[in-house]
């Protein structure tokens, strides 16, 4: 068989012509760098004063400039694309920019309490008016860690298997269960705590412990799980429970099989923003969870503290040194959810082996 | 017509050789040309340079094995290329003598210019027959003088479904069949107008039925339009197109090893892998 050889071609670099060059660019920060000096100048001038007056005319100069450079350059479709490209940019920072001012507050006040220290002590050495060197968080650390664990444990399931039901067993009690969660979340989180005290505590001989309060959290949790999974299940498309149940499967090994794991992602999603909706509850535990200052590995018995909890102690005392050692405790808590998620989006997320 | 895959080769050259019509007998511009085309999906280099020029008027069809790049190759055609993240290109690719990837250039113009059909058929689920058609109009914000019911018949006429349809143009596109739901998609890429229409594998997923109906529409609209088609089926390439140009990825990135009149490319191909290609004895 003879082979025709194919021309060699010199080297060809990849490009991307549809990237904005530098040239391009210049204008565009010309323009921003006018409107900045415009926004000063106005605001300098005429009765309008503050950051919001700023950043008002900022964002009206800019989004005009860049409305008019595109207007010239491709017309009247391409600015107003520009313009609903300005407001959508503007409104990612609208909404970013308290929750930057959150973390940095957070961060600011609370790292001045941080030191090793505060990891490893326990508050059994110290109460909230002591100097924040002595006495710590780990008890509330393992509190805490325990809750989001035990309460995960008890909804996952159970809000997975309420999706389940919901998306492919579709039965006939679909639309009251659909109902009932959605009614679900709209519950108070005080009244989860109030319903677990007031079913299980007051009743019995039981007293506030850990299992009490994550029994509380997962009333608070089940309903976020449960609505997001569905969704991601809904995603899954038809064609791929069909192409299993042709293969001969049954439908729960279909669902097992298939359809979970095509969603996994986004049931990952659905539990981290479950954590995240019970994680810095403090109301529930009031009545839920006793109290200790020190670890306590039992999870069936015996009070046990929780970062919120210790949070809410901390600005309850109200001395200085107590609000002080709340908002070190506040900066624990974000630290311990976010490395949660970063944990769960590591080892949950599925690596496509290519061999 | 046969619809088994023992295609000789002598035969699909007699079908292309009725069809055959010389570029340039219907002047309709200066039609596309792909100046050697690279592309690159992250490092991996998809597509080596191709140079392929689209006479007005004239029907190409690519032909070639699945992952040979010949979506690919389409899809740098209109600048839909570069809504894959990762992409890359190099090369040119001139509409009437202009290249679309000149800085400066409004894509969203050049798309007007170049429809595209896809693979799979997609009518907007929540628009009518009707508001299908014409979506293109409100998309583009296109003000047309033209009164909207002609405009409708017109191009659901030239994409061969206005019998089917005029009795319920209110109705929901997702009732239509599969190969109406094609035509419909093509009658929606009409209504724009555009010089030149490409096709990725249009019929991949329709009966012979619809296939053969798309293909009589082609053959119409191949006298007002340039058309480039991807198909894996070597009768259509035989039945509807003026040229071929057969691609072939041999471990490297996608080439094109030949092009040629149709007829040509079926009867004496020039390349050996073209003639095991078209005789189905590989890909
Ligand atoms: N979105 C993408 N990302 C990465 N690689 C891609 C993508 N699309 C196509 N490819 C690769 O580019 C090559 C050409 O693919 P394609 O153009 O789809 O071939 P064809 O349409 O001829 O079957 C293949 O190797 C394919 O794996
Ligand atoms: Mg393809």
């Amino acid at each position: 068989m003879t082979t025709t050889t194919i021309p060699h071609h010199e080297t060809v670099y990849p490009k991307r012509p549809w990237k904005a060059t530098k040239a391009d660019l210049i204008p565009v920060f010309a323009a921003l760098a006018v409107a900045a000096l415009l926004d000063y100048a106005v605001v300098a001038i005429t009765p309008m004063k503050g950051k919001l007056a700023y950043a008002l005319l900022f964002f009206v100069f800019g989004a005009g400039f860049q409305m008019a450079l595109k207007w010239k350059k491709l017309g009247r479709r391409a600015a107003v694309d520009s313009l609903a490209g300005s407001v959508a940019i503007s409104g990612a920072v609208i909404a970013f920019v308290p929750v930057l001012s959150l973390l940095e507050t957070t961060i600011v006040k609370g790292a001045k309490g941080l030191s090793l220290g505060f990891f490893i002590h326990d508050m059994s050495v110290a109460n909230y008016q002591s100097p924040l060197s002595e006495g710590g968080v780990v008890q509330a650390i393992v509190g805490t860690l325990y809750l989001i664990l035990i309460a995960t444990a008890i909804s996952l399931p159970l809000s997975l298997l309420t999706a389940l039901y919901l998306t492919e067993i579709k039965g006939k009690a679909s639309g009251f269960i659909q109902f009932l969660v959605q009614a679900m979340s709209g519950i108070p989180s005080v009244v989860a705590g109030i319903f677990i005290y007031s079913a299980l505590l007051l009743t019995t001989s039981l007293r506030g412990s850990t299992i009490m309060a994550a029994l509380a959290l997962a009333i608070l949790m089940i309903p976020t799980v449960t609505r997001t999974a569905q969704e991601v299940l809904l995603l899954v498309p038809a064609d791929l429970r069909e192409a299993g149940l042709a293969l001969g499967a049954t439908q729960w090994k279909t669902v097992a099989t298939i359809v979970v794991p095509a969603a996994r992602n986004g049931l990952i999603t659905a539990v981290i923003l479950g954590v995240a909706r019970i994680a810095g509850e403090t109301a529930p535990l009031l009545f839920t969870l006793g109290v200790s200052n020190k670890i306590n590995w039992n999870p069936f018995s015996g009070g046990q503290s929780a970062l919120p909890y210790y949070v809410w102690s901390g600005l309850g005392d109200g001395t200085e040194l107590g609000i002080d050692r709340a908002w070190s405790g506040i900066l624990v808590l974000l630290i311990v959810v976010l490395s949660l998620f970063a944990t769960a989006r590591i080892f949950g997320t599925r690596k496509v082996k290519i061999k | 017509m046969s619809t088994d895959n023992s295609s000789q080769p002598n035969s699909l050259a007699g079908v292309a050789a009725a069809r055959h019509r010389e570029p340039g007998s219907a002047p309709l511009g200066s039609g596309l040309e792909a100046r050697g085309v690279h592309a690159w999906f992250g490092s991996h280099h998809a597509l080596e340079g191709v140079s392929l020029d689209f006479a007005a008027g004239t029907v190409t069809a690519l032909i070639g094995p699945s992952g040979c790049g010949k979506s690919t190759f389409i899809r740098t055609l209109n600048r839909m290329h570069e809504f894959i993240p990762s992409a890359a290109m190099a090369g040119e690719v001139l509409l009437d003598g202009k290249d679309i990837y000149a800085p400066g250039t409004d894509v969203t113009k050049i798309r007007l210019q170049i429809g595209m059909v896809f693979q799979k058929p997609n009518p907007f689920p929540s628009m009518t027959i009707g508001e299908n058609v014409l979506a293109g109009l409100k998309l583009a914000q296109i003000k047309s003088d033209r009164n909207k019911d002609e405009l409708l018949e017109e191009c659901l006429t030239r994409a061969g479904l206005w019998q089917e349809v005029k009795d319920r143009l209110g109705a929901h596109a997702g009732g239509l069949s599969g190969g109406q739901q094609q035509r419909l998609c093509i009658a929606r890429s009409l209504a724009v107008n555009p010089k030149v229409l490409l096709m990725d594998e249009p019929c991949s997923a329709l009966d012979p039925g619809s296939t053969l109906r798309i293909e009589d529409t082609i053959s119409q609209l191949s006298k007002t339009m340039t058309i480039v088609i991807v198909t894996h089926n070597m009768q259509q390439a035989a039945r509807v197109s003026d040229y071929t140009a057969f691609f072939l990825a041999d471990g490297g990135p996608g080439q094109m090893v030949e092009v040629g009149p149709t007829n040509e490319m079926f009867s004496r191909p020039k390349d050996e892998r073209t003639e095991n290609y078209v005789s189905g004895r590989f890909g």
